[in-house]
């Protein structure tokens, strides 16, 4: 209860920055949606018909109303409903977070625990180097160079493009190299948290004790030491889950996929201030409630955290 | 650790050199000898306006280096005080990281977007939007590392003599978290260069004609049939001052925690 309050809290925080930045800023949306030469009369009108001469509080009320009731608004340069804008590039988007994400926790987190296990020898080492590596190469670029091998070199998979989901096998490749571009870094950044927190817990009393108790090596450390290092790499998986969506909006650029970075670039270009709010609220809203989720699995899991 | 080091100062002696001197004009213009591949007097061959690669990496080092210099120091100017102040307890240790908490939802690139909505892009968005995600970074972790030194004795013997709260702060609280915060700091100005380089890549940072590796990354994009080295070149630029940028935080950290050791 407390923990849903906490919540909305937040949530109302962040629309409330959302709005602020973007309608104090200076800047007309009704100016810029009908060009230089727009008679002031007309102005005047469409201002009102957007709501612009309404007072700000009035206006972030009416705002928030009409999200929570399902409806985003309209968008001034595509002529349709927000909403309808969102449900077709999340089908772009979604599936390419998902499996990006899928991809570096598979890839990072049992890397993490090997090096962890194996520390200070070769795969210790290697798996060190290999993060530093992955930490340091921009997702967009890795996108770049993976176009330039698969795509231009050997000609096995698209350079970019999205045909739609009506054909599940081409939507698959033309979303392989895109999610293979997002994952690696975000592996680097798990395989590194794993294996700090791995480190950690392999040190505590009770991985002593159990291999005390006559506990293998390798028993200790999948039975006791890894289950209880999992609270802080869930953890750092929902920070970075903000990382993930923002670097999807840049790697779609690199692919030309039609999901919401896009939208959210040509919003931004022509300044369809009410896309622009939505989606961006919309990521931060999204991040939020994972990490609430990720916070009330975490008590769940751990009596520990509890308050006694 | 050395050879993050040494990395640095590569990056700062070429923007500083690029002030003075790069092979060619970085935008001189030479449009019969676009797309041309590397040759003795162009190591990295020439973009789609025949522009020097190489000239334009220097000068773009610059913009690379200044823009998130800046950012991480407005990240420390701001996160520090805040963040040993919250370590004070109280309600404003609550307030902030909760803001902290907050920021922590807003990618950088998410506050870009919404600062070139509203102002129209540039580098000042850029310094803007990566130093706000910083100084939360920093926040969180001054507050975290000062938490235990303002329960130290020798802090209870300051306050003893008369000192006042500032002071404290500066001349025993700020020398014990230093270290803590030159490694962040390290790895903040990694990131930093990612992030600067990933908004000029989508055209939120440095506008033309300023050279930004970012940018130069954009560019090379719709040639990438025809000059592969247009994109491999800047990105490489990237990955090794990040790379050496990552080694240095980790090896300034390994020194400084010898449990790691």
């Amino acid at each position: 209860m407390q923990k849903g309050f906490a919540l909305a809290a937040t949530l109302l925080a962040a629309a409330v920055v959302v709005f602020l930045a973007l309608e104090v800023l200076p800047g007309d949306p009704a100016a810029v949606s009908l060009g230089t030469g727009a008679r002031p009369d007309t102005l005047a009108a469409l201002r009102a018909q957007m709501g612009l001469d309404q007072p700000l509080p009035w206006r972030f009320g009416s705002w928030i109303g009409r999200l929570v009731t399902g409806d985003f608004g309209h968008s001034i340069t595509y002529g349709t409903p927000v909403a309808q804008l969102i449900a077709q590039r999340i089908a772009v988007t979604a599936p390419l977070a998902v499996a990006a994400s899928v991809l570096a926790t598979v890839v990072g987190l049992p890397l993490g625990v090997l090096a962890a296990a194996r520390r200070g020898r070769l795969a210790d080492r290697a798996v060190r180097v290999g993060s530093q590596v992955g930490l340091a190469v921009p997702n967009f670029w890795l996108g770049l160079l993976l176009v330039l091998l698969f795509a231009v070199h050997l000609g096995w998979l698209p350079a970019g493009g999205f045909g739609g989901w009506s054909d599940p096998l081409a939507a698959a490749r033309a979303l392989l190299l895109p999610a293979v571009a997002l994952a690696l870094p975000q592996a680097a950044v798990l395989a590194r948290v794993a294996r700090g927190a791995t480190l950690e817990t392999l040190q505590a009393d009770y991985v002593r004790t159990a291999r005390a108790r006559g506990l293998s090596r390798s028993a200790a450390l999948w039975r006791h030491a890894v289950p209880n290092a999992l609270g802080p790499m869930l953890t750092i998986w929902g920070l970075q889950l903000a990382f993930l969506l923002a670097g999807a909006v840049i790697v779609e650029n690199v692919f030309a996929l039609p999901g919401l970075g896009r939208l959210l670039f040509q919003s931004v270009t022509s300044r369809d201030l009410v896309v622009v709010e939505d989606l961006v609220l919309l990521l931060v809203a999204v991040v939020v409630v994972v990490n609430a989720v990720i916070d009330a699995l975490q008590l769940a899991l751990d009596p520990r955290l509890r308050p006694a | 650790m050395r050879f993050g080091a040494a990395i640095l100062l590569l990056l700062v002696a070429a923007a500083l050199l690029s002030v003075v001197w790069t092979p060619f004009p970085p935008n001189a213009l030479d449009i019969p000898h676009r797309l041309l591949p590397a040759d003795a007097a162009h190591p990295f061959g020439r973009d789609q306006y025949g522009r020097d690669v190489a000239s334009l990496l220097l000068a773009g080092a610059r913009e690379t280096l200044l823009t998130s210099v800046v950012a991480v120091s407005v990240g420390l100017a701001v996160g520090v005080p805040a963040g040993v102040a919250a370590a004070l307890g109280g309600v404003g240790d609550a307030v902030l990281m909760r803001a902290a908490d907050l920021v922590f939802a807003f990618p950088a690139l998410l506050v870009a977007v919404m600062l070139t909505a509203a102002t129209g892009p540039g580098v000042g968005v850029a310094i803007v939007a990566i130093g706000v995600f910083t100084a939360s970074v920093f926040a969180r972790v001054a507050r975290n590392a000062a938490a235990g030194v303002w329960g130290r004795e020798y802090v209870l013997a300051a306050r003893v003599c008369g000192r006042g709260t500032v002071a404290i702060a500066v001349r025993h609280v700020l020398p014990n978290i230093a270290g803590i915060l030159v490694v962040q700091a390290a790895l903040q100005l990694g990131l930093a260069i990612v992030a600067d380089a990933g908004l000029s890549y989508v055209g939120l940072g440095a506008q033309p004609p300023t050279p930004s590796w970012g940018r130069m990354l954009n560019d090379a994009q719709t040639y990438v049939w025809r000059a592969p080295w247009l994109a491999i070149v800047p990105g490489a630029a990237i990955a090794v001052t990040v790379f050496g940028l990552t080694l240095l935080g980790d090896g300034l950290r390994d020194r400084l925690d010898p449990r790691l050791r």
